[in-house]
């Protein structure tokens, strides 16, 4: 991955010296094992803070749109399969052109969970985590051990269909295998299993440690509704409290707002301060989407998104 | 009252006379995380821990919190009925909480409780009827910055006891009428126990491994610090999610809302933060903190320059450094203090 990094910094530096671009988006490292973080280079000599690491978790697709108009001119933008995936589906949504993204497409091999290296370390600090090879080194004030990074990454790398990206202006390195791919559909399938009584409850217990901060929302590059409908004040659409009724209100209209949407890119999980597993709420809604109008979000910069568009034709036996 | 030893397998016994007075709470693994559970088996309360993955102001400071119901009823004579929630039932102690989270506490005091007209009834009731007995930090995390936020491994304000950890033995140092009414029929420790202490504090003051300067915040008037070019790129990639202020054992806003169902409802206080685009919207469409950049702003500038212009040079932040570890996008609040230093 120092490759990767480095041809990134250098682009960069081109791309920033030649006033091809006025910002680059991309990650440097942060102060925290395990938690590079979004970054925007104006200057080559910013670039050199450039990185691209396992602890990339963001979705930087997220800042193509959360800023003011005008605020950056054109941007380079570093993008692997899903974040790719999300720029095309802003682009479809008519929220960003595609002239004014210039995109330095990154192959992912999967980005590592945090909280799962965590895990093998209970109630113990670690103090740094490196990356050595297909391993990490992670260390601690008396223990130092090596984990292979295939048996941590995120729920949502394992599923992954499309580690490439879609959409390039500049390759940062060789592309993946096209065999890369996982099992999206494997996301589902454990709800699929419940009753639906089971399904409601399995729900609510996972929403059980919820605080609210809407970190699931903020992450989202699919979430950029100028005012959120849990932000309505006039009138107040959902309840503000930790009561049972509001929190699943909230977290049951954000999974359908990004019904047929969704690229899985897990920024929701990863921003998480709880671990939920947010993504499990909108596993099945892509499913049916999937299945019923043979659509994937963000592969295809013509396809239609089938909820914009009416056909006499759409599937509708779910309508009761 | 001189400091008291207890041994380590003596605190079954020692808790369990305790729990006659008291609901005891204390820091437990719970999912896999230190978090605050109410005490049932002695051997599962933590002393190998950094901090609770979330502060304890919850426990004074709910989430939600219900002040009051109200009913309209036709007949009486005010044609409306309000009333109060029942205020704590029974005395409560938080055992093993660390100094950073009551030093938080403290601070909240002075803003919570100030005079007869700010007097928080919620907060003060839960708070008298409420004791807390500290752990001291014996291996403070590398994400610790307490020593620069008037604070430190042993840090007692705030606390009605402070325990040290010795290996198989516990000093017990009583701090207030609260904490000898704990530390009470206990042996005194010895000269070696409180040596042993006074050396481990030392060692963990030596082990904080970062700082953070406060001395040019200080000097800096409020608007020279407000207009600081850093702000430029302090925001650029916040989320504006409410994590760190959620997490954080001094974040202190809410928003109070009547929720009515027919004839009757109930006035509830929710936390709120300053990051929400909602979070100061005024009623006629206004908000004087519209853009990203001011959100963030007011969340360091509330912390590091209003609380201590306000509070007679008191810090909105304690250092327990849980926002370091959960902001989604390292907003390093050391970082950010530097900077605002620089």
């Amino acid at each position: 991955m120092e490759a990767v990094a480095q041809k990134i910094r250098e682009t960069a530096a081109k791309l920033l010296s030649e006033g091809k671009v006025d910002c680059v988006i991309g990650y440097a490292q942060g102060t925290v094992p395990m938690r590079d973080y979004p970054y925007f280079a104006y200057t080559p000599e910013e670039a050199q803070n450039l990185t691209w690491s396992p602890f990339c978790c963001n979705n930087l697709a997220n800042f193509l749109i959360r800023r003011p108009k005008g605020e950056i001119g054109k941007v380079a933008i570093v993008a692997q399969g899903c974040v790719s995936r999300s720029i095309v589906g802003l682009i479809k949504e008519n929220q960003i052109a595609r002239e004014d993204v210039y995109i330095l497409g990154v192959p992912s091999p999967g980005m590592v969970d945090r909280r799962k290296v965590q895990d093998r370390f209970p109630l113990k600090t670690i103090t740094e985590v490196t990356v050595d090879g297909e391993d990490l080194v992670v260390k601690g004030k008396d223990f130092e051990e090596r984990i292979p990074q295939k048996e941590v990454r995120r729920d949502n790398c394992y599923t992954c269909v499309q580690r490439n990206p879609v959409i390039v202006d500049e390759m940062m390195g060789e592309e993946g295998p096209s065999d890369w791919g996982g099992n999206i559909d494997a996301v589902a399938a454990p709800w699929e299993k419940l009753e639906p009584g089971e399904r409601w409850e399995a729900f609510i217990d996972e929403v059980d440690s919820c605080i609210r901060c809407y970190a699931c929302r903020d992450a989202c590059p699919l979430c950029y509704c100028h005012v959120c409908f849990v932000d309505e004040a006039m009138p107040q659409w959902c309840g503000k409290t930790q009561d049972e009724a509001d929190v699943a209100t909230f977290h049951i209209l954000r999974a359908f707002h990004c019904a047929g949407r969704c690229t899985d890119c897990g920024a929701c999980e990863s921003a998480c301060p709880q671990g939920i597993k947010v993504r499990r709420f909108t596993s099945k809604i892509e499913k049916d989407i999937r299945e019923l109008y043979d659509y994937s979000p963000g592969m295809d910069l013509e396809a239609t998104p089938p909820l914009s568009v009416y056909r006499p034709n759409d599937p509708q036996e779910f309508i009761k | 009252m001189a400091d008291k030893i207890l041994a380590k397998d003596k605190l079954g016994d020692f808790l369990g006379k305790l729990q006659a007075d008291y609901e005891v709470y204390a820091p437990q693994e719970v999912e896999g995380k230190p978090q605050w559970a109410p005490v049932e088996e002695s051997d599962k309360v933590l002393w190998d821990f950094s901090n609770t993955h979330t502060s304890p102001k919850d426990f004074f400071f709910p989430q939600t919190e219900i002040m009051m119901r109200f009913k309209n009823v036709q007949d009486h004579e005010n044609g409306m009925v309000m009333e109060a929630e029942p205020p704590l039932a029974n005395k409560r102690l938080l055992f093993n909480i660390r100094p950073c989270d009551a030093k938080a506490f403290q601070v909240l005091d002075l803003i919570f409780v100030q005079d007869e007209m700010t007097n928080d009834l919620f907060w003060k009731d839960k708070r008298d009827k409420t004791t807390l007995v500290g752990l001291a930090c014996s291996d403070p995390c590398p994400s610790c910055f307490c020593t620069s936020m008037n604070c430190g491994p042993a840090s007692t304000t705030g606390l009605d006891a402070l325990v040290f950890d010795l290996g198989d033995k516990l000093l017990v140092r009583a701090l207030t009428e609260k904490g000898e009414a704990v530390a009470e029929g206990l042996d005194d420790a010895a000269e070696a126990d409180q040596a042993a202490a006074e050396e481990q504090t030392k060692a963990a003051e030596a082990q904080i491994s970062s700082s953070v300067g406060m001395d040019k915040v200080n000097e800096r008037s409020v608007m020279e610090l407000y207009e600081a070019g850093m702000w430029d790129r302090v925001y650029e990639n916040c989320l504006n999610c409410g994590t760190c202020t959620y997490v954080c054992p001094t974040c202190h806003c809410f928003d109070i809302q009547d929720e009515t169902q027919g004839e009757s409802g109930r006035r509830v206080r929710n936390w709120d933060n300053c990051m929400s685009w909602l979070f100061t919207m005024h009623g006629t469409g206004h908000n004087p903190r519209g853009a990203k950049k001011d959100r963030v702003r007011q969340r360091f500038m509330h912390k590091f320059k209003y609380i201590p212009v306000k509070r007679d040079g008191e810090i909105g932040c304690v250092g327990c450094g849980r926002c370091v570890l959960l902001c989604p996008v390292n907003i390093d609040v050391r970082r950010v203090v530097n900077d605002m230093n620089a």
